[in-house]
């Protein structure tokens, strides 16, 4: 199949989110140097700030939503083999969401917009940073419409057919963001760009922060969910086995999807602007988000078992090491794993309810959602891209054995950077401090972390700087003989039938979505508008 | 009659759920640890749930507002009404007001072993404040005050720092606050009142 076209489109993303990548890496290590109080002469909260805000917004914004989209175009024409539909229009949202960046970018880097990635009011950013991030979001929904238009035509053409996995995980992740991304949505147009422009006066941060909490957990699924998809469709074959179970899978995103997103007010156990009842039934919805992680963990380690038995394993832990170690694909989920593993149990201590106020809004915050953002979901994205960087340029990945490295570097740096940043939290630090001047006892025992931090980043940057290097050796190396590779899918151990409709379709969920929605966001959105508020006015900072 | 009708088509729809449910295939280990998986997370919820309904252990969740352009103007938070009072039931409270960059009154002094019901606002934009090694710990928000009652077992020197970013001083935000032992602070309440109120300044 000719698909020239759809590697250039998935080509693109794709190095837009790694230079985002690239350029936040540095930030991250600039900003444990700055932080540590080492060197004086680099103390400056408004560059430090600008940083933070500029590596949060690229990170989990650029990155992310760039990656997911080029992702999502090649699994979509790749696993129903047919062209992405409307080209023109996947053009256009990439431009739009590419404007909407450098537009954003300006008020950051100028120290216009040092609001922070989450930029909770009545602190007032630049109205450019808003407008260039509603300008993003749009383009990523031009995406979810075309991945949706294009599921819904291959099931109208094959009737009684199964959509493959891969692509009803990607169908299913642009339904998650469409619902997740209509709160931030809100907020920003309604509230946030108004208020900037002077167009209102006051606004409400109580109705603001519960708008933009509506969006920030199932946002983490929408970034999650590439990462689970590679893991189901890619690591059987990669590793040289098959899918444990097809149907499994799909459940799996189905509850990732539905429970991604009633949950969102575990981000507001400690706000003074809902009530406990919500916040519990929030925090018990957390809790049933963790099964299809903890059957996503099943079925993956089951995959590798088949695959190590197949490859010559014995006993009860002989598999484990027949496994093509040397395969990045492989080499990656066994690391990301790792990371799920130690990040997934921060996670149970982040979700319980009363006992979040020990670690609210501390170190350990950064330090988790390090771990398992940039840790197990970012490695993936790492090892997809070594991946289908062959597929996509048409040559050979110009180091395995850097690749090898890179990934085991980056595992190691995120190790050496979150446990001291866990550790810092449980002794009280709280997060976004550019110093520490408290006068304290306490605050002694904070510095060899910092120091530890400072080692992590460091081997973190050198690590994405070879990432980076083995991409573009790979792209411009010239082609000595003949090269083709072609994506493939894994294969599940049973045959599949033919699928009910609730695990091939998504129309069902989108309306239990709605009434789940309804809920647990009705309520606790409308008793603004009941309640007698007080907005706060414009505030720089 | 319709309410026949409704029963029929529920029972018709919990039938199919059935059916479907069975027409996919599921490994019997895969069951087991679903089975392992959904009683871990029972427990958890069971635990939570279980103690907020009848432990009373809830995170600060009063949705209580105010307006905080003007809490110079309201009664509770004029400066005079700062800071530790004893209210009428003999509960001890605290006001705070929280501002870029500081807690107001900068220091103060509560008795160890004892419930205290903190009430703190801002006065211009989100902040949070943790007492670290403790679960005092809450968003303020304008606009609402944040209301936690908690109780501090250990008598000691402790800082109270802002949590959430607020400006570009934000690591600047943070002020002292003294857990004395109970019987030791009742009779410095009860002292005549020379000591100075309010507080000393902390750097």
């Amino acid at each position: 199949m000719n698909n020239a076209a759809e590697k250039k489109l998935a080509l693109s993303h794709l190095w837009v989110a790694f230079a985002a990548f690239i350029v936040a890496c540095f930030m991250g290590e600039y900003q444990v140097l700055e932080r540590s109080g080492l060197f004086p002469s680099l103390e400056s909260p408004t560059v430090y700030f600008a940083s933070v805000s500029t590596h949060g917004v690229l990170m989990a914004f650029v990155l992310t939503t760039f990656f997911i989209m080029g992702f999502g175009y090649y699994i979509a024409s790749t696993s129903l083999k047919q062209p992405v539909w409307n080209k023109p229009l996947a053009w256009g949202g990439f431009w739009l969401a590419l404007i909407g960046v450098v537009l954003a970018a300006l008020p950051l880097l100028s120290g216009k917009a040092s609001v922070l990635y989450t930029f909770y009011p009545p602190i007032v950013a630049h109205a450019a940073f808003y407008i260039g991030a509603t300008l993003l979001v749009v383009g990523s929904w031009v995406w979810c419409a075309i991945m949706l238009v294009m599921f819904t035509q291959w099931k109208k053409a094959n009737p009684g057919q199964n959509v493959p996995l891969a692509m009803f995980a990607t169908a299913a992740n642009a339904l998650l963001w469409l619902w997740a991304s209509a709160g931030v949505a809100l907020e920003v147009l309604f509230q946030l760009i108004p208020f900037s422009l002077g167009w209102i006066d006051t606004i409400d941060p109580g109705l603001a922060k519960t708008l933009f909490a509506w969006t920030l957990h199932p946002i983490v699924y929408f970034w999650l969910i590439p990462t689970y998809t590679a893991f189901y469709v890619f690591v059987p074959k990669q590793a040289g086995g098959f899918l444990f179970s097809d149907e499994m899978a799909r459940l799996a995103f189905v509850v990732l999807v539905v429970f991604a997103l009633p949950i969102g007010f575990h981000h507001l156990y400690m706000d003074p602007e809902q009530a406990k009842g919500w916040k519990l039934l929030h925090g018990i919805g957390t809790f049933v988000v963790a099964l299809p992680t903890l059957v996503t963990g099943f079925t993956v380690i089951a995959s590798l078992e088949i695959a190590g038995r197949l490859r010559g394993g014995k006993g009860l832990f002989g598999w484990i090491g027949t496994l093509p170690w040397t395969n990045p694909m492989v080499l990656a989920v066994i690391l990301a794993l790792l990371m799920l593993i130690f990040g997934g149990f921060g996670g149970i201590v982040n979700a319980s309810y009363a006992m979040n106020a020990m670690i609210h809004n501390t170190a350990w915050v950064p330090g988790h959602f390090h771990l398992i953002f940039a840790g197990t979901t970012v490695i993936m994205y790492l090892a997809i891209a070594y991946y289908l960087w062959p597929i996509l340029v048409g040559k050979p990945l110009f180091s395995n054995s850097m690749a090898l490295v890179q990934l085991w570097t980056w595992f190691i740096g995120m190790s050496v950077l979150t446990t001291p940043w866990h550790v810092l939290g449980l002794l009280g630090q709280p997060r976004r401090i550019s110093t520490v001047v408290y006068n304290n006892l306490l605050t002694l025992s904070w510095k060899p972390y910092e120091l530890m931090m400072i080692l992590g980043g460091l081997i973190l940057l050198g690590s994405a700087c070879l990432f980076i290097y083995n991409l573009v050796k790979t792209q411009l190396t010239p082609l000595a003989g003949e090269f083709t590779a072609e994506i493939e899918y894994a294969e599940p151990i049973h045959a599949v039938g033919v699928l009910p409709e609730y695990l091939n379709g998504l129309m069902l969920w989108n309306k239990v979505i709605a009434v789940l929605m309804a809920i647990s966001f009705g309520y606790p959105i409308l008793q603004f508008f009941f309640m007698k508020t007080f907005g706060s006015s414009v505030w720089g900072y | 009659m319709q309410n026949d009708t409704i029963k029929a088509r529920g029972l018709q729809i919990y039938r199919e759920v059935l059916v479907q449910l069975n027409a996919i295939h599921i490994d019997h280990l895969e069951r087991k640890w679903i089975g392992i998986s959904i009683l871990i997370i029972s427990l958890l919820v069971g635990i939570i749930t279980l103690d907020a309904f009848f432990h009373g252990v809830n995170p600060p969740s009063k949705v209580e507002t105010i307006d905080s352009a003007s809490l110079h103007l309201s009664k509770e938070f004029a400066e005079e009404n700062l800071g530790v009072q004893i209210d009428d039931k003999g509960n001890v409270v605290v006001r705070m007001v929280a501002g870029r960059y500081s807690f107001f009154p900068k220091h103060i002094d509560v008795p160890a072993e004892t419930p205290i019901t903190f009430r703190w606002v801002s006065m211009d934009v989100v902040h949070g404040v943790h007492i670290p090694m403790t679960n005092m710990s809450t968003m303020i928000v304008p606009g609402y005050v944040a209301e936690i009652t908690t109780s501090f077992p250990k008598p000691g020197e402790y800082p109270l720092l802002c949590n959430e970013y607020c400006g570009l001083g934000h690591n600047h935000m943070w002020s002292n606050i003294s857990v004395i032992e109970k019987e030791q602070w009742t009779s410095k309440q009860n002292a005549p009142a020379s000591a100075p109120k309010g507080g000393s300044a902390n750097e």
